[in-house]
């Protein structure tokens, strides 16, 4: 790390506890010295490393070791062949966060980079505006951290999002309110308090953590870039971050810079992001959230701006699903691959069967979809889309009543 | 008619540290410009050379974003409250 940079006017600041330029309220970026970080960083290197997001460290912004959340990532990449099928394409990949250490979703990368650095930085106290997965994972890292936790949700969210957050004993302020409206009150808290808010003044190094879901693809994949990667857009921090993932690598040396295509994906009942890059525009209108993607639902999206930027600059595209469509692709990812996802699971899987059909993702290419958090949580959204377990009394006989009225054939006579 | 503005950390700089300032404007607009006559500077930090609000830049009137009222035509009456916040990234 050598200092944060505006995205905006780059202007440069200290590396402290900053996230906007005082200037044009521009995000604030780590600047890494990649000169010297390409004299150490090769692929048996990071070959030799744990098993964890942390084997590419000199490219996430701590200055020493990680402290918090030192086993997290390298989640599976799984050949998806069965949906790749259904979805009629040649190769497909996921993946697959759901299985995120320790809270099963992405949000963990983002946590241990953020609140090793609020260490380094002395906070004894941390905190977020959070639309689920990130309360989960903030309050699981900071009580194996020993820190004191405040999470801010929507007080209407999803029992399996709020359960876990209270688990482990953080204080848990629900908001009578959308996202959008958590996290203003959290910005003015912010400003207020001397905590560190992992997606508010701790963002630049936070928003970092992401890349290393893109370093794992490229590594799993045998060090090469998926042609097309499909990446769920709340605020669209994560898309952005796939991409610079992409970039930096190629940067490094560590594989040949073959073009790439960076598709987002959201629900069309808050799809400020698409619905602007569909109408082929470069700014976004913000929108009031209604749907069941409730770790979606951010209808003023910070990084809306740059994520456009990223899918013009890489000839990517945006696509919005409903929410009988994000049932669908849940259901058909669970059937295809026995992954159960989350509903931003089934607005990327959604999207990308839109995204095949329609030849914007051509048939004959390969892609990678982004699976970001865990069914279990979010179990409302499907309950009662799913079927019902047919009950019957512990008898033989009942059972082939069962299967007879089924098909008679699959009875054993 | 008072309305009161809540200045975000990265601009109190510019207030002398003051967290909350009284304005006397009609319009979201004109209690930009009022700033800028009473805290000069401000102004540039808040839109761009078009006048627009700028891209990171949400303000809120009563706790809701500009963008769903009239933007900076957005009528102020006495005793409403004026936030200016950074966007946020993603939860």
């Amino acid at each position: 790390m050598k200092a944060l940079k505006c995205r905006e006017c780059g202007r440069e600041y200290p590396l402290a506890a900053t996230h906007v330029c005082e200037f044009d309220f521009g995000p604030l970026e780590v600047v890494y010295d990649y000169a010297h970080i390409k004299k150490s960083l090769t692929r048996s290197a990071i070959e030799s490393r744990a098993h964890t997001m942390w084997r590419y460290r000199e490219l996430l912004p701590v200055a020493d070791s990680p402290t918090v959340g030192t086993q997290v990532g390298f989640t599976p990449l799984i050949k998806a062949d069965r949906l790749a099928k259904a979805l009629g394409i040649r190769e497909l990949w996921i993946k697959n966060d759901a299985v995120n250490y320790p809270t099963l979703s992405f949000k963990d990368r983002v946590v241990s980079v953020a609140l090793s650095r609020a260490r380094e930085l002395g906070f004894t106290t941390v905190a977020c505006a959070s639309t689920g997965n990130l309360a989960n994972s903030v309050a699981a890292n900071a009580a194996s951290a020993g820190l004191k936790a405040y999470v801010f949700i929507p007080a209407d969210l999803e029992q399996g999002k709020i359960v876990n957050s209270l688990i482990y004993g953080s204080h848990v302020i629900g908001i009578k309110g959308h996202y959008d409206e958590v996290n203003r009150l959290c910005a003015e808290i912010a400003g207020k308090y001397g905590w560190a808010f992992v997606n508010v003044n701790m963002r630049p190094y936070y928003a970092e953590g992401s890349k290393s879901m893109g370093f794992e693809i490229i590594e799993q994949l045998g060090w090469k870039i998926p042609q097309h990667t499909v990446v769920p857009m709340a605020s669209g921090s994560l898309l952005t971050k796939i991409h610079k993932s992409y970039q930096e690598i190629a940067k490094l040396g560590l594989v040949s810079e073959t073009p790439w295509h960076i598709h987002g994906a959201q629900a069309t009942g808050c799809n400020p992001i698409s619905h602007a890059q569909k109408a082929g525009l470069d700014f976004f209108k913000p929108v009031k959230p209604h749907t069941i993607a409730k770790s979606l639902a951010i209808g003023t999206p910070a990084d809306g701006f740059y994520s456009l930027k990223v899918m013009k600059e890489t000839q990517g595209h945006a696509e919005d699903v409903t929410d009988d469509e994000i049932r669908e692709a849940i259901k058909l990812l669970a059937e295809c691959e026995g992954i159960f996802a989350e509903t931003a699971g089934g607005v990327t899987v959604g999207v990308a069967k839109k995204l095949i059909a329609c030849g914007k993702i051509p048939a004959k290419d390969s892609a990678v979809l982004c699976v970001t958090g865990n069914g279990l949580k979010t179990l409302d959204a499907v309950n009662g889309h799913c079927g019902h377990p047919r009950e019957i009394k512990p008898s033989l006989r009942e059972f082939e009543t069962m299967l007879a009225a089924e098909d008679k054939s699959l009875v054993n006579a | 008619m008072a309305s009161k503005v809540r200045i975000p950390t990265p601009l109190r700089k510019l207030t002398n540290n003051e967290e909350l300032v009284e304005v006397n404007a009609a319009t979201i607009g004109d209690a930009i410009n009022e700033l800028q006559t009473r805290f000069p500077g401000i102004k540039e930090r808040l839109v761009d050379d078009a006048g627009a609000v700028r891209r990171f830049v949400n303000v809120y009137v009563n706790e809701e974003d500009i963008r769903f009222l009239e933007n900076q035509h957005t009528k102020l009456k006495d005793g409403d409250e004026i936030s200016i916040i950074p966007a946020i990234a993603g939860g």
